[in-house]
């Protein structure tokens, strides 16, 4: 056991591939479908024998297969905290699942040495009916923590979840928020060597955030391995020094944090000041969809804009099912290193103007929204814009589109005086100064 | 660095054998998942675990009235409702942890797509919830045998080994639905017919004598026809056991269950998948 002298490393993923059916993302087939398939599978083999077996892998081939993974490869040191970045369908939740054991890669291999805890989901076999005390033991043993090991640390989840007064109470009864600091509470006790983490702080107010980061960053400090899947990529540039890209099923970077959070966002949006999206690959679902977004300046649709030059953010989506009353357009701002520096949504409190379509059932068509953004407020430097169409009552998102394009603003001098050089500061606002003088001459 | 477990993850092809294991390593698990289902089962309700009691007796009635009294049908010279009710029991058990066990892996779909544990584990809880129930219905047959003076003889000591035979039915019926219903909910939906189907092709209202002898054994393919007949004989052990029946059955259920593990534990590695 002394020979060797290189540790072997805590994740070590050799070219894992996952191939997926396209039905396999319906949620069950009949059985007549298969049967429909038996008979017409002796006609689709003659075809493709006669076509030849080609097959291209990471576009749906004409079999119906798509692979999610396509050639991952990578090592994680012990004790290293890694983020997972990476566009929607990128294969990210995927490559969980089969580090989770919860599902088989369709070739290739990941070694993990350690217990493997993971946290897919928050709550994960919460049942309404039981109470807290009840729900946190059985939760527990579902992630793989001993009863014993509940038992000495449940005075700990309990206090951390601030949900002392209603541990008896079935969590049905729950807020959503006590709901998820407990489930998160429970997860967060779990002591294995490797955590898989995913999304689970999307959830909760920004109290709860930030003290589930802080959760994050010991269980990082006590030197255990974790990989972290989000898409907030403050969150990401806080808790890990290095990620991976993923885009397409394949690391396409990996190094340090901030590095691959600017290869992201780069490479994730459109540069030209306008997205349009063709009517198959328009973001959303049956009844709403968005269809463009794009940036204006004085001088038309561009992607650089003078930094004393108001610029308005247009988004174009389709209706095609009537209703929505509550459906609004939100946007979020980020820099080009992943902060958001706004966030803002056509709701009546939030808006500026009155707003004709809040309240209102949409007809089916086309719709256009447009915010706009003042002069000399952003700083120079590189933007990007996610979109998101949500309805309210319950916030559910109808439709998304993350950095989806990019825009750059530059500096034309107008508020800089001669000899200075830089502004900080993620805006650049010009605000009303006085100076007086308070000792009377 | 001290030597830590190592776990791969890597496709999974032919036999990995029945893992049982990493059943027993799980077995903490399997234990809260039983405990979730029983818990849980009766909340929101008025009577509550009285449910438990509740249905067998109040089928019972049912059945008196309608075969016991309007029909006449013979009962082996047992009264009808303790001779209904004892066929009664095993029916409960097994359809109760059937139905359980079939749709169990769907109704479990949140942590079969987001938490590994062995598959198996799932049925299996489904099938052993009912067995609370069991145990209640059991005390309440005891009490109807001592109302009608019936003592049990030896014979109550293979009650245990038909029960056995009742859950392991139930499982390897159960695990065969559980992992069709992943790929064709068509399953859930038969569901209630292949039920009442059994429940009148297995000798609970009437018994098995009615069948002709020479076709006797043919009836043991019904496994819940063996399984009844057992409890029955083991209850009140008024005749010779029925062996070769209860040998078919027992015989079709080792079938069902070899087949039905191996069918679980291949199509297990796409639940994730496909659910």
């Amino acid at each position: 056991m002394s020979s060797s002298t290189v540790a072997a490393p805590a994740i070590r993923a050799i070219d894992v591939r996952k191939r997926y059916r396209l039905g396999e993302v319906e949620p069950y087939r009949a059985l007549r479908d298969s049967i429909g398939r038996v008979i017409s599978a002796p006609a689709r083999a003659a075809v493709s024998l006669v076509r030849g077996r080609q097959r291209t892998r990471t576009t749906p081939a004409r079999d119906g297969y798509v692979w999610a993974l396509d050639g991952v490869s990578f090592e994680i040191a012990h004790g290293e905290v890694v983020g997972l970045i990476g566009p929607n369908g990128a294969g990210k939740s995927t490559l969980l699942k089969i580090l989770a054991l919860v599902t088989d890669p369709t070739s290739g291999r990941a070694e993990m040495r350690g217990r493997v805890g993971s946290l897919l989901e928050v709550g994960t076999g919460f049942h309404p009916e039981l109470t807290g005390r009840e729900n946190a033991y059985l939760s527990g043993a579902i992630l793989g923590m001993p009863r014993a090991e509940i038992r000495r640390k449940f005075e700990d989840i309990v206090a951390f979840a601030e949900v002392e007064r209603f541990i008896d109470t079935p969590v049905k009864r729950y807020s959503s928020g006590m709901y998820t600091r407990l489930a998160f509470a429970v997860a967060a006790h779990l002591e294995p060597e490797i955590l898989l983490v995913d999304e689970v702080l999307a959830v909760g107010d920004a109290a709860f955030q930030k003290r589930c980061l802080g959760k994050m960053d010991d269980v990082a400090r006590e030197g255990r391995t974790v990989v972290f899947v989000s898409h907030n990529m403050t969150a990401i540039n806080q808790l890990c020094p290095r990620s991976l890209l993923l885009v397409g099923g394949r690391v396409v970077r990996d190094g340090p944090t901030p590095e691959v959070i600017r290869t992201y966002l780069e490479s994730a949006a459109a540069d030209s000041g306008e997205r349009i999206w063709a009517e198959d690959e328009a973001p959303g679902g049956g009844a709403i969809r968005l269809r463009a977004v794009r940036v204006r300046a004085a001088s038309g649709v561009t992607g650089d804009v003078p930094i004393d030059e108001p610029v308005a953010v247009e988004v174009d989506f389709e209706m095609l099912s009537s209703g929505y009353p509550t459906l609004c357009v939100n946007l979020y701002l980020l820099d080009a290193s992943g902060t958001v520096v706004l966030s803002t949504v056509a709701t009546p409190g939030a808006n500026a103007l009155p707003e004709r379509w809040f309240g209102e059932p949409h007809p089916p068509g086309f719709y256009r929204a447009r915010c706009e953004l003042p002069a000399d407020f952003l700083n120079d430097g590189r933007y990007y814009i996610s979109v998101f169409l949500v309805t309210l009552g319950p916030v559910k998102i109808e439709a998304e589109a993350r950095e989806a394009i990019s825009f750059n603003v530059f500096d034309t001098g107008s508020m800089r005086d001669p000899g200075q050089t830089q502004w900080d500061g993620l805006i650049r606002v010009r605000l009303p100064w006085t100076t007086e003088r308070l000792d009377t001459p | 660095m001290e030597d830590l477990p190592l776990t791969v993850a890597e496709p999974r092809q032919g036999w990995s054998g029945f893992g049982l294991g990493s059943l027993w390593r799980f077995r903490e698990l399997l234990y809260f998942l039983v405990w979730r289902d029983v818990k849980v089962r009766y909340k929101q309700t008025a009577v509550g675990i009285a449910w438990v009691a509740l249905q067998p007796l109040l089928n019972v009635i049912l059945f008196s009235v309608i075969f016991g009294r309007l029909a006449k049908l013979p009962s082996e010279g047992i009264p009808y409702p303790a001779f209904s009710y004892a066929g009664m029991l095993a029916w409960t058990l097994f359809s109760a942890s059937l139905s359980q066990a079939s749709g169990s892996v769907v109704a479990n779909k949140a942590l079969i797509t987001r938490v590994f544990f062995p598959r198996l584990i799932i049925p299996i809880a489904g099938v052993l919830a009912a067995l609370v129930d069991f145990g209640v219905a059991a005390v309440l047959l005891g009490g109807m045998m001592a109302y009608y003076g019936i003592a049990p003889g030896l014979s109550l000591l293979a009650f245990p080994a038909f029960m056995l035979l009742a859950l392991a039915a139930a499982l390897a019926v159960g695990i065969w639905l559980a992992a069709l219903n992943v790929q064709y909910r068509d399953v859930q939906y038969a569901m209630p017919f292949l039920t009442q189907l059994w429940l009148f092709a297995t000798p609970i209202a009437y018994s098995a004598t009615l069948i002709p002898e020479r076709f006797r054994v043919i009836y043991g393919l019904n496994p819940m026809a063996g399984v009844v007949e057992g409890f029955r004989w083991s209850l009140f052990s008024r005749s010779d056991p029925p062996g070769p029946l209860i040998g078919v059955s027992a015989a079709v259920v080792v079938l069902l269950l070899v087949t039905g593990l191996v069918y679980f534990r291949r199509m297990e590695r796409t639940f994730a998948d496909v659910v």
